[in-house]
């Protein structure tokens, strides 16, 4: 079991209780003496593909056969057509910024990582992407200039995922 | 389809709680909401608890308030819908009543966002969105989610940051007055710009804070409405409706491209449609509104989501401050999200019990004769939005029951 924080542990030896002063307010606050972690898990057998191409590079999207729509993030399934036959197709890589921002204060599980830029890019198959932008100044970000999606391996994670960066 | 009003409402200190237990809080509003009903809580026949949780302890809060609110052994039942929860939970109890099921209905919107540190809740709230594509690989926060269309609005329309901290300033100058509010003090344009980026444009003074709190409004059928109160306040439209989970798919039909929420105009039209309004020139018909400006970019967006102007027009009713009271449509008076608190569950129920007062005009004894929105028209909108146009809710108030066949 995780460790309490030292001053909780501290009252529990002295007082017997859990409950210590909130630092600003001064009110009594019972600390849980139970923590929950979670990590979650994903099945990834509909688009397996995706992350097959992922390996080798490639970033694909999806097309039902049946009616042409186009989806990123890829899927298997069709909703219009209530049809499960989608082409797999590579995207070619270029982009047009629509929007970006700089994230500076970031979640406890980005908090390793220097502040990042994330962009909404539409491709030339027509789709959007979500992904950082990776780029040397950011005062050189002009709207809708022209980016490139690659796959890159995150640092220091190590996985593989995609990224734009500028033409 | 029976009509339905409001005829009791009820809200807590919204703030830092740390002095009490969510069904603690839950009960502060809901006590108020059965006074000014004059009702007890043996009389509630539902109880409709909106709560987006996560970050507070108990898991089943809708049975943890029932049980502290004394309205066991009766129906309830907790509804999510992001930071528009309770504005759903009001639909919910509002279809509950219209539909004949009861005649009346305890809706409460209840959050104890400070059960977990600061860091838990920024890394919950950045999850609502779609957690798998994008989240996990690129961490986005929810201000991120709103400087993405800051800045897409300033690439289309001109915006200035400057702009944006006029928000800001419009509403920490109504919530000093609200006793209610989490913030207390009036701050200038040059406050918010020399604060830090929290997501580039959006500075932490375009944001809105971690609130607790918690709103309650008891609904009631036509017939017992009237005993109960000479002034109901008629539900005369809900609008509803839901955006991508990814923002990359965004707007696909309204060609916004992030400088608008189409979730948001289209609630805004099922709404207004239902209570007979026109959606361009909306303001005409409204009184006084209450948007959901969880950031400064958001209450911006949301005048022109409304109706209230066309694209890019919004700017300019900034500019002339059309939206303090007076202006062409006085919005957020109580001091909005961005100063009176964004309790995530317990933000919708907390629009409509100032509207309420509003158009009771009772507000006045809250929040000073000068948040007091001069009622002509009787009517008054209330915009909430869940997530970053997740989801989207509008709600038509009015002091005329709803126009027959429309209900
Ligand atoms: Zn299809």
């Amino acid at each position: 079991m995780p460790e309490l924080p030292e001053n909780v542990k501290q009252n529990i030896r002295e007082e017997g209780l859990p409950i210590v002063l909130e630092p600003k307010t001064r009110l009594p606050l019972y600390i849980s003496v139970r923590e929950l972690s979670l990590r979650y898990q994903f099945g990834t057998t509909k688009i397996q593909k995706f992350f097959e191409g992922l390996k080798e590079g490639r970033i694909y999207m999806t097309q039902c056969k049946k009616c042409g729509q186009k989806f990123f993030p890829p899927q298997g399934d069709c909703p219009i057509c209530i049809e499960s036959d989608v082409r797999w197709i590579p995207l070619n890589g270029e982009g047009e910024l629509l929007t970006c921002t700089m994230i500076l204060v970031k979640p406890p599980t980005y908090a390793h990582h220097d502040n990042y830029i994330v962009g909404i890019a539409k491709m030339k198959e027509g789709v959007r992407v979500l992904a950082w932008l990776k780029i040397d100044d950011p005062k050189k970000i002009k709207p809708k200039m022209k980016v490139r999606l690659e796959t890159v391996k995150r640092e220091p994670e190590q996985f593989i995922t995609y990224e734009f960066t500028p033409i | 389809m029976r009509d339905v009003a409001i005829v009791g409402v009820g809200h807590s200190k919204f703030g830092n709680r740390f002095d009490l237990r969510i069904d603690e809080l839950a009960w502060e509003a809901a006590s108020e909401a059965l006074k000014d009903a004059s009702l007890s809580a043996k009389d509630m026949e539902f109880v409709v608890v909106g709560c987006s949780g996560g970050w507070s302890a108990e898991s089943l809060p809708a049975v943890i308030c029932s049980e502290y609110c004394g309205t066991l052994p009766k129906g309830s039942m907790r509804v999510e819908a992001a930071c528009a929860t309770s504005s759903a939970a009001v639909a919910v109890a509002y279809n509950l009543v219209a539909s004949g099921y009861v005649d009346l209905v305890l809706t409460l919107g209840v959050e104890k966002m400070h059960e977990s540190p600061n860091p838990v809740q920024i890394e919950f709230i950045g999850r609502a969105g779609n957690y798998f594509w994008e989240f996990e690989n690129f961490g986005m926060t929810f201000p991120g989610y709103y400087a993405l269309h800051a800045t897409s609005y300033m690439w289309k329309h001109g915006l200035k940051e400057e702009d944006l901290a006029e928000i800001a300033v419009k509403n920490h100058h109504y919530a000093s007055k609200n006793p209610k509010a989490q913030f207390t003090k009036e701050i200038s344009v040059e406050t918010v710009m020399q604060s830090r980026y929290v997501a580039w444009p959006l500075k932490l003074f375009d944001c809105c804070p971690l609130t607790d709190g918690s709103a309650a409004l008891i609904l009631a059928a036509e017939d017992v409405a009237k005993k109960i109160t000479d002034t109901p306040v008629w539900i005369n439209g809900i609008g509803a409706a839901t955006g991508t989970g990814n923002l990359s798919r965004r707007d696909m039909h309204l060609k916004l491209e992030y400088s608008g929420l189409e979730s948001a105009v289209y609630a805004a039209k099922q709404a207004y449609k239902q209570a007979g309004i026109t959606y361009n020139n909306a303001a005409k018909h409204l009184d006084v509104a209450s948007v959901h400006d969880c950031f400064t970019i958001a209450e911006l967006m949301a005048y022109e989501d409304l109706g209230f102007c066309g694209r890019g027009e919004g700017l300019k009713l900034v500019r002339e401050k059309q939206t303090y009271n007076g202006g062409l449509i006085p919005v957020n008076l109580d001091g909005g999200l961005k100063a009176k608190g964004h309790p995530i569950g317990a933000t919708g129920t907390s629009m409509i019990y100032s509207l309420t007062k509003q158009l009771r005009q009772e507000y006045g004894k809250i929040g000073g004769k000068e948040a007091q929105a001069t009622i002509r028209k009787g009517r008054a909108v209330a915009h909430n939005i869940g997530g970053t146009g997740h989801y989207a809710y509008v709600t038509v108030l009015s002091l005329e029951k709803p126009q027959s066949g429309s209900g």
